[in-house]
């Protein structure tokens, strides 16, 4: 279920004219999508589960510009001359840290949220260009760790399928403690996506609504998690980087604990990531933007004097080459992407327009991952479904699109003149507004006022 | 059989014993001076034996998988977390979280258990001699937990599929979590699991509790 109008909004102009020349006025307090929203909790009785990311409007990257060389600055030319992408990951403790050719990594979406399919496909274009692919709530498949070159394992509270053998066969692992859909907030997986495969891997009955622990059950707080980190590099004798993922709230006290802690890496996830399954209400009104939180991070690892050498990769809302290079110039040494590979895999892809349509979405608007019904074989279970996704040409795809990221961030580095990607930094940018001059803590542009410095 | 190869944590480390433990060069080991360290015989994945003579701290056996780990003394939190196999027995006292997660193997500690003991449990048998604390079996989803003594409040909040028996009383029961009844099956499957745990009590004193599996849909109905 979404929260999208019932009535059609676009393509509808006699109605449109019909309001307009009646004077119709739509109530910014009331509009069309809280009116539905409100006459679908009164029809079920339950809350709206949906997802996607928060999808209001918030300070983001598109109001961030890059000030480019020209008279101060030294630009590099095109093609000729270098810009590096590639990076380090976990190199403080770990035996074996991560080397990857470009910074932006495929963020951990479970098995069971996605097909097998999918699974397999994001590790064929991540591997394809060099890069990591993470796995999610519900355990290691064969078919991600055998397409993937570099496999972040991850470790939430759940703990469904986790286990030492498949610790062992990880490149990293990734002690999840929240997601920027969600900070606070357990995983979801609802009855239609608990398949029996899923639910054997999950250990627990084929077709129940699955709700997951928030909490970890085995250790609350950093003193606990420092000892939690030391017991998984025990038992995978010190090779594999940890990382940390948090959702983006208070960031700047979480980063220091989660280094505190130990962590080799720190991943933010801002509010606009996306999720397979949560409360809109929650969606949409816990964590704050990933504009807001990668200032915030960088503060608490420079004070730590360990920017750099505990690694941040930040998630939430990356889109382009330009995300890419802004999140790093804000001080990000890499990126993770959910939604934007989902995307390219081929999800709101408008030639499954009349099946969204009979599932009351649309392409470009489809964000019932929990149904299990996705027309494009990726947020499903459902066998028929899923076989529609080509694992191969699927990650083909991917590989091309996370070219264009790089090369779009190459880009703007060159331009900036940067030798690599790490180089940027924030004083490459301007602000286009005041809330983001103040959240990502460079001046507006054309001026030298940073708001609240 | 061979005497214990002895590592002594007085001179040696938890690294130098793990490393050894992981690539075993023998099939049984003495540890001596644990001193409470943390994540002592963690990630054992063969059918070693591990003899540990005092108290350890956190997540001792951790993720054990085969082996047969005893520890003569107390646990901290989380001994024998995510066990896959095997078996690993506390003569004394265990901390929080005990068998958190685990997903097979035995768990005995033969003293009482703190909070949260079995918590997540995905399919291990624990069986405890005495008392569990409050949260015990949270979210339990598979296995068997066996108590001797009493359990503390919320038993088997959220509980899936994991069957639960306790000789004594229950502070509370959790969210969904309801008393059943014990037929002949539950009565066979509990006197073999206090025989496995070398304990003699008389199964017909025990009582089962599991879920009512009221919260495995999302309803308007939930009140949680
Ligand atoms: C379908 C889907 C499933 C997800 N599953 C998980 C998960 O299992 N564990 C996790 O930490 N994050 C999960 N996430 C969040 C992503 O890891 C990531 O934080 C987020 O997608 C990044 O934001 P973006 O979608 O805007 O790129 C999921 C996201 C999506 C879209």
């Amino acid at each position: 279920m979404s929260t999208e109008p019932t009535h059609p909004v676009s393509g509808d102009g006699r109605s449109s004219d019909y309001r307009h020349s009646r004077g119709l006025r739509e109530s910014a307090t009331f509009d069309r999508a809280t009116i539905a929203g409100i006459q679908r909790a009164a029809a079920t009785g339950v809350y709206d589960i949906r997802g996607w990311g928060a999808k209001r409007p918030l300070p983001h990257f598109d109001d961030l510009l890059f000030l480019g060389a020209s008279m101060s600055r030294y630009p590099l030319e095109g093609y000729r001359e270098r810009c590096d992408t590639d990076i380090v990951l976990g190199d403080r403790n770990a035996r074996s840290p991560l080397h990857l050719a470009t910074p932006v990594t495929i963020a951990g979406m479970s098995f069971g949220a996605l097909s097998a399919q999918a699974k397999e496909a994001l590790g064929r274009g991540a591997s394809e260009v060099g890069t990591s692919t993470t796995t999610g709530d519900g355990g290691m498949t064969p078919e991600e760790r055998g397409q993937s070159t570099h496999l972040v394992y991850q470790y939430l509270p759940s703990r469904y399928g986790m286990n030492p053998t498949d610790l062992r066969k990880a490149d990293a692992i990734e002690i999840v403690l929240g997601q920027g859909a969600k900070p606070g907030g357990g995983g979801m997986l609802l009855g239609q996506k608990i398949s029996e495969r899923v639910a054997g891997m999950r250990t627990l009955p084929a077709g129940i609504d699955q709700r997951s622990a928030c909490r970890h059950p085995d250790w609350t707080g950093p003193d606990d998690l420092a000892i939690k980190i030391l017991e998984l590099r025990e038992i995978t004798d010190w090779e594999k980087p940890v990382y940390v993922k948090i959702g983006a709230s208070r960031t700047y006290y979480d980063v220091k604990l989660a280094v505190a802690s130990g962590a080799d890496v720190v991943v933010v996830d801002g509010m606009q990531g996306g999720t397979a399954a949560t409360q809109d209400v929650f969606i949409e009104h816990v964590g704050i933007p990933t504009l807001a939180a990668i200032p915030q991070a960088v503060q608490a690892l420079q004070e730590l004097g360990l920017h750099r050498r505990v690694q941040l990769i930040v998630s939430g809302g990356i889109r382009t080459g330009a995300d890419v290079a802004k999140a790093m110039a804000l001080g990000a040494d890499a990126v993770a992407i959910g939604t934007a590979a989902l995307i390219a895999l081929g999800d709101n892809d408008p030639r499954y327009a009349e099946e969204y349509r009979e599932l009351g979405s649309d392409a470009g608007f489809y964000d019932d991952f929990q149904d299990g019904r996705d027309p494009a074989g990726i947020t499903t279970q459902d066998p028929e479904l899923a076989a529609r996704l080509d694992p191969v040409e699927g990650g083909r795809r991917l590989a091309n699109y996370l070219r264009v990221l790089t090369l779009e961030a190459q880009t703007i580095a060159r331009a900036c003149g940067k030798a690599h990607l790490q180089h940027l930094e924030p004083e490459d940018l301007v602000a286009l507004t005041i809330e983001a001059a103040a959240m990502a803590r460079v001046p507006l542009a054309g001026t030298s006022w940073i708001p609240g410095a | 059989m061979n005497e214990p190869v002895v590592v002594d944590l007085a001179t040696s480390s938890v690294r130098a014993l793990n490393a050894e433990l992981h690539a075993p060069g023998a099939k049984s080991y003495e540890v001596r001076s644990p001193q409470g360290a943390h994540a002592i015989a963690a990630g054992v994945d063969s059918e070693i034996t591990v003899d540990v003579r005092g108290h350890v701290g956190y997540y001792a056996a951790g993720m054990n998988d085969g082996g047969r780990i005893t520890v003569h003394g107390n646990a901290g939190t989380g001994v024998a977390e995510n066990m896959m196999s095997g078996t690993v027995r506390v003569t004394g006292d265990a901390s929080q979280s005990a068998g958190a997660t685990a997903h097979g193997g035995l768990l005995v500690i033969e003293g009482s258990a703190s909070m949260r003991c079995g918590i997540s449990m995905k399919g291990v048998d624990i069986v405890v001699g005495g008392d569990i604390g409050p949260m015990s079996a949270f979210m339990a989803q598979a296995g068997r937990l066996v108590v001797c003594g009493n359990a503390g409040d919320d038993l088997g909040d959220s509980i899936y599929e994991a069957r639960i028996y306790v000789r004594g009383t229950v502070g509370s029961l959790g969210a969904d979590c309801v008393e059943k009844q014990m037929r002949p099956e539950h009565l066979t499957e509990l006197r073999d699991l206090l025989a496995e745990a070398g304990l003699d009590h008389d199964p017909a004193q025990f009582r089962r509790y599991g879920s009512a599996r009221r919260l495995y849909h999302f309803t308007s109905g939930n009140t949680y």
